[in-house]
């Protein structure tokens, strides 16, 4: 899958942020680039100079170390200045390291330690079904994240409260820190899993554009049902030397020669 | 107790349509009341106390005011993660109504016996602490918690107890209230220790030994104005708590005349559980006994610490 240009133009604008303090979360932030540009582009509605809408649809990136993918997404939209984004992770920067609830506008909740994001959107959905609010929510997780049985708690409540308001992305870039998901703790078979949990289930090349769009236009697959989107991504997309590689999670002390090559994967 | 207080949030959920109800998987019938009449805000969870938690942040995100009930042991050490990142550092306000605080479940052993949960609770920013000291004051402190706008570790006791408080005290979160004055010496306590204290200071005036008793029902923020006024006042303090004696009420007040009159530091001592899990069942009582948590033993350390002063 070729990358647009809007798709390097984020890529770019992370690349930004990682160059200030030479580190970041890089792969899991490229694996997630897409499902976020498709999400803010198509899909969830919301006012970027009312980012507190009541009616706004909350996104929760429940993998809160891919959220330099988020920053940029929200910049792009509008949600703060770009040029904020070279502050990432300085002492006075709204931008840290894991994304923090009402410091950042946009960001809908406060994550980093993983398996917390499902059930504050559990409790966002119920909330706005017992206000008969039409808000959506929309929580993103990692693979490795699905190791945690908090994950697992909350999709039993999903489903037990039918909650058709409520849409998981699984960013399924097969990696975790120490390697490969299927080493570490197997998630196989991941769509039976989450379907047998109660969720409408399907899969999606996370790095396809149009196929994206055309799934959210779906959504909620069951009216039901919560959904789970399983979307099939390369950790590190769109840069050679770190696709797939575990070694690339996260970063620190990277040179000017590793960033321009960054900056050359996007020419 | 338990059941004035979730009486109370059934009382406060007709009042107010931000109160909601999460429970786990408590006793067959708990709020059926609530539950018929307003089943979108009564949750039954199931065994699953890191989802409530944080599922209970998400409704408070939306201006909720979630109370959180299952057992102690399970509302803090279970999901200690979710309370600290999803309650306390977006510092929501979600109420945990946390059964069975210190010694209550004695006879069913260590894993239900929350003897750390003061002091693990009062370690959290944002974090406010309460543990009244009978089931009327717990209703007081029930209708306080409304409006607070920070989390809330409510600490129940066993249900019961002598009613040893009164209306007239009313109930302010952070507001310490002398129950006996002092003479030399004063017991500072929490929850239903302050009925031991009570007691105690009975027996200490038949000797001729006058001693207070101030309740700290809440152990965060602690009345450090109450702490200012009496300490200097006595010979003695004796803080005296169901809990461990590490990182509780005991601790606190050290904390605090570390921090503003290190001079009164050597006149107080802590009366707690001894750093070690329970090696007895039992009732509360007896344990509390061979934990050498009685009003004898109370007698004692006090008449020490005069004859010392």
């Amino acid at each position: 899958m070729v990358l647009d240009q809007p798709s390097k133009d984020i890529r770019r604008s992370i690349i930004s942020m990682i160059e200030g303090e030479r580190r970041g979360h890089f792969g899991p932030a490229m694996s997630a680039v897409e499902m976020l540009r498709v999400l803010y582009d198509s899909f969830l509605r919301y006012r970027t100079d009312e980012p507190l809408w009541p009616n706004r649809d909350r996104l929760i990136l429940s993998k809160g170390h891919g959220c330099l993918a988020l920053y940029a997404t929200l910049a792009h939209k509008g949600f703060f200045p770009k040029n904020e984004l070279e502050t990432f992770g300085k002492a006075n920067s709204r931008l840290g390291g894991h994304p923090e609830w009402r410091k950042v506008p946009g960001v809908e909740a406060t994550t980093g330690a993983l398996g917390h994001g499902l059930s504050i959107g559990v409790g966002m959905a119920l909330a706005g079904r017992i206000r008969k609010q039409s808000y959506r929510v929309v929580v993103i997780t990692g693979d490795g994240e699905l190791n945690e049985g908090s994950v697992w708690e909350a999709a039993m409540s999903a489903a037990k409260h039918k909650l058709s308001n409520l849409t998981v992305f699984v960013d399924y870039n097969k990696l975790q820190t120490y390697g490969p998901t299927c080493e570490v703790l197997d998630l196989e078979p991941l769509t039976e899993k989450w379907r047998s949990f109660g969720f409408e289930v399907e899969e999606v090349d996370g790095h396809d554009v149009n196929a994206l769009e055309r799934l959210m236009t779906r959504l909620p697959l069951n009216p039901q049902k919560p959904t789970a989107v399983i979307c099939h991504t390369v950790k590190g997309k769109g840069f050679p030397f770190a696709e797939g590689k575990a070694d690339w999670h996260h970063k620190s002390g990277l040179s000017s020669e590793e960033i321009a090559s960054m900056y050359d994967c996007l020419a | 107790m338990r059941k004035v207080s979730l009486d109370s949030v059934y009382q406060l959920a007709k009042a107010d349509p931000r109160v909601v109800f999460i429970g786990s998987d408590l006793g067959h019938g708990v709020l059926n009341g609530m539950k018929k009449e307003m089943p979108e805000r009564f949750f039954m969870e199931g065994v699953s106390e890191q989802h409530i938690i944080g599922m209970a942040a998400g409704l408070a995100m939306e201006g909720f005011i979630p109370y959180v009930n299952t057992i102690a042991t399970f509302l803090t050490r279970r999901c200690y993660e979710q309370v600290v990142l999803d309650l306390c550092l977006q510092d929501l306000p979600v109420r945990l109504i946390a059964n069975g605080g210190g010694a209550v479940y004695a006879p069913l052993g260590p894993t239900h016996l929350a003897i750390e949960d003061l002091a693990i609770m009062r370690a959290l920013p944002n974090m406010t602490v309460v543990a009244p000291c009978d089931a009327d004051e717990m209703r007081r402190c029930m209708f306080r918690t409304v409006d607070w706008p920070h989390p809330i570790y409510i600490r129940l006791a066993k249900g019961g107890d002598d009613i040893v408080s009164h209306e007239e005290h009313g109930f302010e979160i952070g507001k310490a209230i002398l129950l006996r004055k002092p003479g030399v010496g004063l017991f500072v306590t929490t929850g239903v220790m302050t009925q031991l204290a009570l007691r105690t200071a009975d027996q200490l005036a038949i000797e001729g030994l006058s001693c207070g008793v101030l309740h700290m029902h809440t152990v965060k923020p602690l009345d450090q104005v109450a702490l200012h006024a009496w300490l200097p006042k006595v010979q003695s303090v004796i803080a005296v708590e169901e809990h461990t004696r590490i990182g509780g009420l005991g601790s606190a007040i050290l904390e605090f005349c570390n921090d503003e009159m290190p001079e009164q530091a050597l006149k107080v001592r802590r009366i707690g559980i001894p750093d070690r899990f329970a090696d007895q069942y039992g009732s509360q009582n007896s344990l509390l006994g061979h934990w050498g948590i009685t009003v004898d033993s109370l007698c004692d350390t006090m008449r020490n610490q005069l004859r010392k002063a």
